[in-house]
């Protein structure tokens, strides 16, 4: 399914994460996912929270520069094998990915993958064609 | 050493007459040939006529930078084109350049101005100089060529960079004067450090150098680490380029050569003529000049004019180094820069009104060192690390295509550059200058 990503500009200066994370716990916005892009001079951080757009308001009245983004979350099995399983479906299917990172979200034996791909709706599409977009509860 | 003692050293009542005379040729020349001072004669309700006395150039209006840009690219040609024997240029605030074209007369006003400089410096015949001021539309590279061509010395016309090969010239063709940007001077000096040549130990006994602000403790380093005599020298493109005045051996103000360019300080808010010993901005009148001549230009930079009976024996009026600009151009790398251009590129590449700020510091290595910092605005920011670096070279590829010089651009959060109420500050220059 087709979930909401934020991504936040922060500068390479120490503390600037702990800002993140300590406005969200304000707000009380939980977080289930979360990773960071960098480069020597700066980062952006991508994270998938329960209440999206209070995340967003909330960072920007905050002074970040935070923008929303869709992305796939998927159920990938948590077992040997089980994200070899999907990247073939999405290599038969040309689906192209800009990068992925792993969620907190787990369904029994599910884990919850979210893409960043180049074609979100087909990518969108041959995820429920192949059984993978269960649905997510974030 | 006093390239032309007649004219350098001449009693001032006769140099008046002469200026005056020249004054009043000038008007007549622009009045009869250039449109545009026709009508700035009109406007003001004087005509050559009025014109009997030095003091009255104080009845014509002045010149201003924005004026030549309006009336580029030969709308102040005072000679038939075919006359026009070289063309230099600068740019501009909007992009649009700055045009002194010379007749084979203003090449020998200009050549005369740059011996002058140079001997003032010690230059002989017997000389070698090696000049990395860059050869091409500006003009210092051609302007100390021509000065060293009228000398007779053997010039090495290097241009600038290239830096390996300039201490390889210098060591092997035993330069023994230098002429480009102080800050140059003093990274040529770091160089050969660093490629085991002591620079000191070279032929090298002076040096000319400007085209960018520096100071007397930057003197002292270079001198220091050049092991020569640092002189300072002055010009723009509009009045001829380098050659306008220079230091003489006293390094106590820069002698004028007002023979040529006769000078003004104004009280740049009136308009008001100051006295000797007065800071204000400097304002010239090209009083010899065919090609484009000016009237009462204004400069924009700031100094003083005094006379005090140099020991060297030149009678010429000085001013003193440089203190600074009424406006905000920047000097980077002997290139004028003004925030505005920077800021109508960051307009350009982001599609939106930037929030940034200008850092200029000489860093390690002597030269001015540009970075820019641009606040990450939501309209141009991804969720990707590439679509930013994107944004980034496409800035930096802007400033070094447009303006010349090359730019670090550092992305910032938002609200992270200081704002100010009223004018926003958009410059901090860290140089010690």
């Amino acid at each position: 399914m087709i979930i909401k990503q934020i991504s936040i500009f922060l500068e390479n200066v120490a503390g600037r994460l702990a800002e993140v994370t300590k406005l969200l716990a304000k707000h009380e916005i939980n977080l289930r996912a979360m990773t960071i892009a960098d480069t020597a001079d700066f980062g952006i951080l991508r994270i998938v929270v329960d209440q999206p757009d209070k995340a967003v308001k909330a960072l920007r009245d905050g002074g970040f520069t935070a923008k929303t983004t869709e992305v796939l979350a998927v159920e990938v099995e948590d077992r040997p094998g089980g994200l070899a399983k999907v990247m073939e479906i999405f290599q038969q299917n040309h689906v192209n990915i800009e990068y992925l990172y792993v969620s907190l979200e787990k369904n029994k034996d599910k884990a919850v993958v979210i893409f960043k791909v180049e074609d979100l709706k087909l990518g969108e599409k041959i995820v429920e064609e192949h059984g993978l977009g269960g649905k997510v509860t974030l | 050493m006093i390239w032309n003692p007649e004219a350098e050293c001449m009693p001032t009542e006769q140099r008046r007459r002469l200026q005056l005379a020249h004054l009043k040729n000038l008007v007549e020349r622009v009045y009869e040939k250039v449109p545009f001072y026709r009508k700035k004669f009109q406007q003001a309700g004087i005509t050559p006529k009025d014109i009997r006395s030095l003091e009255d150039i104080q009845k014509i209006p002045f010149t201003t930078k924005d004026e030549l840009r309006e009336t580029y690219p030969y709308g102040l040609l005072a000679v038939p084109e075919a006359e026009i024997e070289e063309v230099h240029m600068s740019s501009g605030t909007t992009g649009t350049p700055v045009v002194d074209a010379y007749t084979k007369k203003d090449i020998e006003v200009w050549s005369e101005s740059m011996a002058r400089t140079l001997s003032m410096a010690g230059t002989t015949r017997n000389d070698i100089i090696q000049n990395a001021y860059g050869y091409g539309l500006f003009t210092g590279g051609l302007g100390v060529h021509y000065g060293a061509k009228l000398i007779g010395a053997n010039i090495i016309p290097m241009s600038s960079g290239n830096t390996s090969k300039q201490i390889l010239v210098m060591r092997d063709f035993k330069t023994t004067i230098l002429t480009c940007t102080p800050s140059y001077s003093l990274f040529l000096a770091e160089a050969a450090k660093e490629e085991g040549v002591d620079i000191r130990s070279l032929s090298l006994k002076a040096g000319c150098f400007g085209a960018e602000p520096w100071s007397e403790n930057m003197r002292k380093e270079i001198e220091e680490k050049l092991g020569l005599d640092a002189y300072d020298i002055y010009g723009l493109t509009e009045i001829t380029g380098p050659g306008v005045s220079s230091e003489c051996e006293m390094k106590n103000g820069l002698h004028i050569n007002e023979d040529f360019f006769y000078p003004e300080v104004i009280d740049p808010e009136t308009g008001k003529v100051l006295p000797d010993g007065a800071k204000g901005e400097l304002v010239f009148t090209t009083l010899v000049k065919e090609g484009t001549p000016l009237l009462r230009y204004r400069t924009r930079d700031i100094t003083f004019l005094f006379h005090d009976n140099c020991p060297c024996g030149r009678t010429t009026v000085k001013m003193h180094r440089l203190f600074g600009r009424t406006d905000d151009m920047l000097i980077i790398r002997g290139v004028n820069v003004f925030p505005s251009q920077i800021e109508q590129i960051l307009m350009a590449v982001e599609g939106t009104d930037p929030h940034y700020l200008i850092v200029v510091d000489r860093g390690a290595s002597h030269l001015d060192e540009l970075e820019i910092m641009v606040e990450v605005e939501s309209k141009f920011f991804t969720d990707e690390t590439k679509g930013l670096e994107i944004i980034r070279s496409k800035i930096e590829h802007e400033i070094k295509s447009k303006l010349g010089i090359s730019a670090k651009i550092k992305l910032v959060e938002p609200k992270t550059i200081e704002r100010s109420i009223g004018k926003a500050k958009r410059v901090i220059d860290k140089r010690k200058i």
